[in-house]
């Protein structure tokens, strides 16, 4: 007998018996995915699991993402990887076919099918469509000039990045929301930047006058002009756009210019199938097109005569979608109260619901000029209309809820302008506030998550952080907005039990020390092992975690050459077994190839290594080497002997460590090559290889500044021109892109050795684990590199000295060791065969 | 006693010190790989060497504490129940394990195998 801790049933059906036991699902098929449409797919996986089998198109070469965030992202307050809503992998778990870069031509009603601009033909059962909006271009003269960016996706943000890049004149047009969040990210980022707005006062629709004037004043103070009543005529440029030309004669000179002056519903491919429309796809409550089979959510829609901008509505027709394609019934989308908040770091800007006035309406204004605070409520018969808050924003919640419920509010007229709790018991206390509101107060406008829901989540849970909120319940997940309401919450919840989030992160769960604090601990007082790093930084757990086991390992390496003794059971499986393990637990190996270069032998001995051990997929990798797929565990030994045998190493193609030195032929052969950049591949990657690195380190040499060989978006790349070398760090190109930084131009192959060395080591020394070089250099700034290596020639030295010394301890081939001296040959046996 | 007392079949498979601390090692039987694990601790457990969330195999992943990380997707599985840690939600099988001085013993007729499959809020059924 035995005892089980597992409550569900013991009989398990896998995938495939429970797809042949059943009747066939429906097919779902999702055009567009941004968040209306992904929000109704992850309702629908928690309401009817495994109904629909999901196909989901997206124009965008990205997964999921929180597009609201964008313009943090252009400010550099967030980086394109925290707004990913949903990774690829999520996609996978869930069983959804995500089909990115590839966006949807055309719809044939008749048979159920969707084509895509690929050509791929999709059938359906159901289709939803959610293509959301494209930014309005107004059509003045110009208006089709390169330079001339909307605002709507991650590529616009990322021409914007690159033209504030280069510094000069931005003019944004609109001063609506997403212009000012514009004007306010490239203004930060070193722009001088006018907005152009053609009414009165700025976000008109959102904020009465006297907001939109205080809005006005703090922009200016940040260095940002505000042209108001002010009407573009053309845009001028012959190439490129060089100036913005106002009805009124004005010229503003420009160096781009961001359109932000509304967007429209993106209805094109709906319309071309023949589906009522009007301003966009008409729906009805359901969220049902005039075709039966065929949904629409987000800002693609026409609902009752509106179409929407904001988040919050997207997600309530997303959630009325799901329940009704989950076989509920009941549901329906009735239009939304809504509120806006505007997201420039610094500015608390709130409103909500009407604040025109007209007939039977009174106002209550509050003014502090001093404090710079300004409030209006706009009251009728006894209930709230509209909200206006600038300059004091935390009672927005409250406000919004009164507003939502549609509730008496006499009793509270008086006072309620300075805000819930006042004259109470609980005047001044920031918390009294949240602990008074209802259960059924909504606190995650973008979720639609209550308080009720919080409080329950925090004390059925033991929920302590923001984050775990965040991870439970989705409030605070989407804009981000409520995080100080809901850490408030947790305060009030958790009483004394609750601190609130510390500035930097702690490394992981098993300390509260930063990764740099204990990189210096390990230095200072000289840990060495990681025992003492547990003991004399008071871990909490008695071996670490998966997190931090590794790190701390690479920091221990690090510090101590030669001396620390590399822990096994901290290394990742892939540093482990010393090969790339694969989704279905084979593995990949790519022989090292120094330069790119490689020969007959060569050649021969790996279409060998592949019959004999029947590897059945063969790839020229991304770095110009040859990666070898689908080889089984057991077999990696014998396959490396081989490999070994034909004198190849390990390309170290697993490793947190040199993956590639990439080349192009360079003076040898090519008419324009400068200098022998192959040459140079292959002494760079003779001295790095080996090395251990925060996270993978890639080079590249290019013979002329044609650079074939992608050398400046690279870890390192070194560019060959007529009179030396130009060294360039700190790029990436990978999920988000960055163009490397010039670092210096050198005259000799050994100055670039020298600060190949140098760089290595100090990005060794100073980041963080799992830190690549992009996100180091912009953390710490070129500068504080530059000082390292280019101001201070001692300490460059002195940096690849101690690189070439750590080295000497690194340049074994892990291959070799483990073929032929059988170095951890458990790795590779079974510990016994049974049954 | 209404239920029927069976005799439990221990099967051994090797001695406590081929499994390296902190790591794993795999038995093969005609059911599947079966990984063993042993703790800081000389503790060891048995489970199918199959993440719950894509079937990832668990003793390639970093064991520390009483649970293991799997090597595919960083889901993190305890060793004695083989339920996955929350907020991720499923189950992988598990084997009685017997540890007489060195000697090792899995018993596989009472093994809970469940085979694919996660069974609760991922959707992947």
């Amino acid at each position: 007998m035995h005892l089980s801790s597992n409550n569900g049933p013991v009989v398990e059906l896998n995938e495939a018996e429970l797809r042949s036991a059943g009747p066939a699902k429906e097919r779902l098929v999702v055009v567009g995915n941004g968040m209306a449409g992904m929000k109704t797919v992850e309702e629908l996986l928690a309401k009817a699991p495994g109904r629909f089998d999901v196909t989901v198109f997206g124009a965008e070469p990205h997964p999921n993402y929180n597009r609201i965030m964008l313009s943090p992202v252009l400010a550099g307050e967030k980086t394109f990887d925290q707004i990913v809503l949903n990774s690829r992998e999520w996609y996978d778990a869930n069983g959804i076919t995500l089909l990115t870069g590839e966006p949807v031509e055309g719809i044939d009603r008749a048979a159920k099918t969707v084509v895509s601009q690929s050509g791929r033909v999709v059938p359906y059962d159901k289709l939803l469509i959610a293509t959301g909006s494209m930014p309005f271009i107004i059509p003045v003269p110009g208006s089709t000039l390169p330079g001339v960016i909307g605002f709507r996706d991650l590529a616009d943000v990322d021409a914007m990045l690159a033209a504030a890049a280069k510094g000069g004149r931005a003019v944004v047009i609109g001063g609506g929301l997403l212009g000012l969040e514009a004007a306010n990210g490239l203004r930060v980022k070193g722009m001088d930047v006018t907005v152009v707005h053609l009414m009165p006062t700025l976000m008109e629709r959102q904020l009465d006058p006297s907001a939109g004037m205080l809005l006005q004043r703090e922009l200016e103070r940040r260095g940002i002009e505000v042209l108001t009543g002010a009407d573009t005529a053309e845009i001028v440029g012959d190439e490129w756009v060089s100036a913005v030309r106002l009805k009124d004669g004005r010229e503003l000179p420009a160096d781009i210019v961001v359109m932000a002056v509304g967007i429209r519903p993106n209805m094109a491919l709906g319309k071309a199938a023949g589906l009522d429309c009007g301003r966009g796809i008409r729906v009805d409550d359901q969220m049902r097109t005039s075709d039966p089979s065929i949904y629409a959510v987000g800002e693609c829609v026409e609902h009752r005569g509106v179409t929407w901008g904001l988040v919050a509505p997207l997600f309530e027709m997303a959630k009325v979608l799901a329940h009704d394609l989950a076989g509920g019934e009941g549901a329906a989308y009735t239009g939304s109260v809504t509120s806006t908040k505007l997201k420039v770091t610094g500015v608390d800007v709130f409103s909500a619901g009407d604040f025109s006035g007209g007939e039977g309406t009174e106002d209550i204004v509050f003014r502090d000029a001093a404090r710079g605070v300004y409030k209006r409520l706009v009251l009728k018969d006894g209930k709230l209309l509209g909200a206006v808050l600038y300059g004091d924003t935390k009672d927005g919640a409250w406000y919004f809820s009164l507003l939502k419920d549609g509730a008496d509010v006499s009793a509270e007229r008086d006072t309620m302008i300075f805000g819930q709790g006042f004259g109470g018991a609980d005047a001044g206390d920031p918390n009294a506030a949240i602990a008074a509101l209802p259960d059924s107060a909504e606190i995650c406008g973008c979720n639609g998550v209550c308080k009720g829901t919080i409080v329950k989540a925090i004390t059925e849970k033991g929920l302590t952080s923001l984050d775990e909120v965040k991870a439970h319940t989705k409030a605070s997940a989407s804009c981000g907005g409520c995080s100080g309401t809901v850490e408030r919450l947790l305060a009030v919840t958790l009483g004394d039990g609750f601190t609130a989030a510390p500035k930097v992160k702690p490394m992981c769960k098993c300390t509260h020390h930063t990764h740099d604090a204990v990189r210096a601990a390990i230095v200072e007082h000289g840990l060495k092992t990681m025992a003492e790093v547990f003991q004399a930084m008071e871990w909490t757990t008695p071996d670490g975690c998966a997190s931090c086991r590794p790190a701390l390992n690479y920091y221990l390496l690090c510090a101590w050459p030669g001396e620390y003794r590399d822990d096994y059971q901290s290394r990742y499986i892939n540093e482990r077994a010393h090969a790339n393990i694969q989704k279905d637990g084979t593995y990949s190996v790519v022989p090292r190839m120094w330069g790119g270069l490689t020969n007959a032998a060569e050649l021969r001995a790996i279409a060998d290594v592949v019959d004999k051990f029947n590897i059945p997929t063969v790839k020229v990798t991304g770095g110009q080497r040859i990666d070898l797929f689908g080889v089984k565990k057991e077999d990696l030994p014998a396959v490396w002997a081989d490999l070994n045998a034909a004198g190849m190493v390990s390309g170290h193609a697993y490793a947190k460590g040199l993956r590639t030195v990439k080349t192009c032929v360079g003076s040898e052969w090519c008419r324009f090559g400068t200098q022998d950049s192959t040459g140079l591949g292959v002494k760079l990657e003779r001295m790095t290889w080996g090395t251990w690195t925060p996270h993978k380190v890639k080079l590249a040499v290019s013979g002329c500044p044609r650079n074939c060989a992608e050398a400046t978006i690279k870890d390192l790349g070194v560019v060959c021109i007529d009179s030396g070398y130009e060294l360039h760090v700190g790029g990436n190109g990978g999920l988000h892109v960055r163009a490397c930084d010039l670092l210096v131009r050198v005259a000799t192959e050994e100055e670039v050795l020298e600060y190949t060395g140098a760089f290595m080591q100090l990005y060794r020394e100073e980041a963080r684990y799992l830190e690549r070089t992009a996100p180091w250099v912009e953390r710490v700034g070129l500068d504080h590199i530059k000082a390292a290596l280019v101001d201070d020639p001692e300490r460059r030295r002195a940096l690849n000295a101690r690189f070439l010394f750590s080295q000497t301890f690194s340049q074994d081939d892990p291959w070799a060791e483990r073929a032929a001296k059988g170095v951890d040959r458990h790795e590779f046996n079974l510990l016994a065969e049974v049954g | 006693m209404d239920s029927i007392i069976t005799e439990t079949v221990w099967t051994q498979v090797g001695s406590i010190d081929d499994i390296p601390v902190l790591g794993s090692r795999v038995v093969r039987t005609p059911g599947g790989d079966i990984a063993l694990f042993r703790t800081a601790a000389d503790e060891v457990f048995a489970l199918e060497d199959a993440c719950p969330h894509k079937q990832g195999p668990l003793s390639q992943g970093i064991v520390h504490g009483r649970r293991v990380t799997c090597p595919l997707h960083n889901w993190v599985i305890e060793l004695a129940t083989g339920e996955a840690v929350a907020p991720d939600e499923g189950r992988t099988g598990h084997v009685p394990v017997r540890v007489e001085g060195r000697s090792v013993s899995i018993a596989l007729g009472e093994a809970k195998l469940s085979r694919g499959g996660c069974r609760k809020a991922c959707g992947h059924v």
